[in-house]
């Protein structure tokens, strides 16, 4: 498992220095969520609802801090306002958001907020960056924290549902 | 609502009456000009926006800086928008974190609609609900006294309704761009 793409996603946001994990509950992530709950360094948030973890990064930055927030597709209808924080201010975001609704979806309820993510994200002014093969992961992970923490901006990595595998019913 | 109201400027002024070293950030509306008319200061974040937000803020503040004390000042319906924040921030316990609503059971930018604290929502019991132990009602000066020692020394996170009236004050404009006041900020920090 040392090599699965969830652990190289936690290797480089250990590198960047991220201390602060905001997340909503995913199977996609939940090996990501894990190893952040593990990590000494690392204070992994557990929140109610996504527009929780755009306003942690928010006061994490203002305090010197680095933060993520992992989340579904589904949550990013649920930020828009609250990206209005990284808008106004510049504030750094990086979200790494795994895909439902695109690719062997079972769901439908899974499919509207799935094919509207991406626009919305630009609609907000994030940055959004896409990696749909295991190999584009770490590269993809590592450019987009390059894009929040150096240039400081709101970047979302979106992580294909192709990626993340058929979800068994 | 039957107790006598504290006035919200009082109220404020007593809280942050010496600053410290304390980091504030403020719900957007009346709270924001509560703080900015107690003193401006380079560690006053204050919202303009992102409704709901606040608690949340100061919870990432918080576990930035453990080193120092985060006071969050909002407003019922600013606390309102975000309750689930109550929930995060019980799971989390950050021992430097204190959010105080000024809770004056209306909604002040909007024409004075009533909230939903006016209407038997109690936000207080909502944080102690949450797993927030100290969370308190004040209602006077000897309340609003205990809960300025409260925040600058206490174990936290600590939660407060500070009932306040719903008379409106002439209204205190800070800083409201946004870059300005984070850069601001992470400067008086020592932060590049």
């Amino acid at each position: 498992m040392s090599d699965a793409w969830p652990d190289r996603i936690f290797a480089a946001l250990k590198r960047a220095g991220v201390s602060q994990v905001g997340y909503v509950p995913d199977a996609g992530h939940a090996r990501l969520i894990a190893l952040c709950h593990a990590e000494p360094q690392m204070r992994a948030v557990v929140l109610t609802t996504e527009e929780e973890g755009v306003a942690l990064a928010a006061g994490a930055w203002l305090g010197g801090a680095r933060a993520a927030l992992l989340m579904q597709s589904s949550g990013v209808g649920n930020c828009l306002n609250m990206l209005t924080l990284q808008r106004n201010c510049r504030f750094p975001l990086l979200a790494l958001v795994t895909m439902r609704g695109e690719w062997a979806e079972f769901n439908p309820w899974q499919v509207p907020m799935g094919q509207t993510a991406e626009a919305a994200l630009r609609l907000a002014d994030v940055v959004v960056c896409r990696a749909d093969a295991e190999a584009d992961v770490e590269p993809t992970v590592e450019a987009a924290l390059d894009i929040a923490f150096g240039a400081e901006c709101a970047v979302a990595v979106l992580l294909g549902q192709r990626l993340i595998g058929r979800k068994q019913w | 609502m039957v107790t006598p109201m504290l006035d919200r400027r009082h109220a404020v002024r007593l809280l942050l009456e010496p600053r410290g070293d304390m980091l504030v950030v403020c719900g957007l509306g009346s709270p924001t000009y509560d703080v900015a008319a107690a003193g401006d200061d380079d560690r006053n974040f204050y919202l303009w926006g992102a409704m709901g937000g606040a608690a949340m803020m100061g919870l990432g503040l918080a576990l930035a800086r453990p080193d120092r004390r985060a006071l969050v000042v909002t407003g019922d319906g600013e606390m309102l928008m975000g309750l689930g924040a109550l929930a995060t921030i019980g799971v989390q316990k950050p021992a430097n974190l204190a959010i105080v609503v000024l809770d004056n059971g209306a909604y002040g930018e909007t024409g004075m609609q009533a909230s939903h604290t006016a209407r038997g929502a109690d936000l207080a019991a909502i944080a102690r609900g949450c797993g927030i132990a100290r969370a308190l009602d004040v209602v006077d000066d000897d309340g609003l006294t205990a809960l300025a020692r409260e925040v600058r020394v206490a174990q936290g996170p600590i939660f407060a309704t500070v009932r306040v009236g719903a008379t409106e004050h002439e209204r205190v404009l800070p800083l409201r761009d946004g870059v300005a006041l984070k850069l601001r900020f992470r400067r008086a920090l020592g932060i590049g």
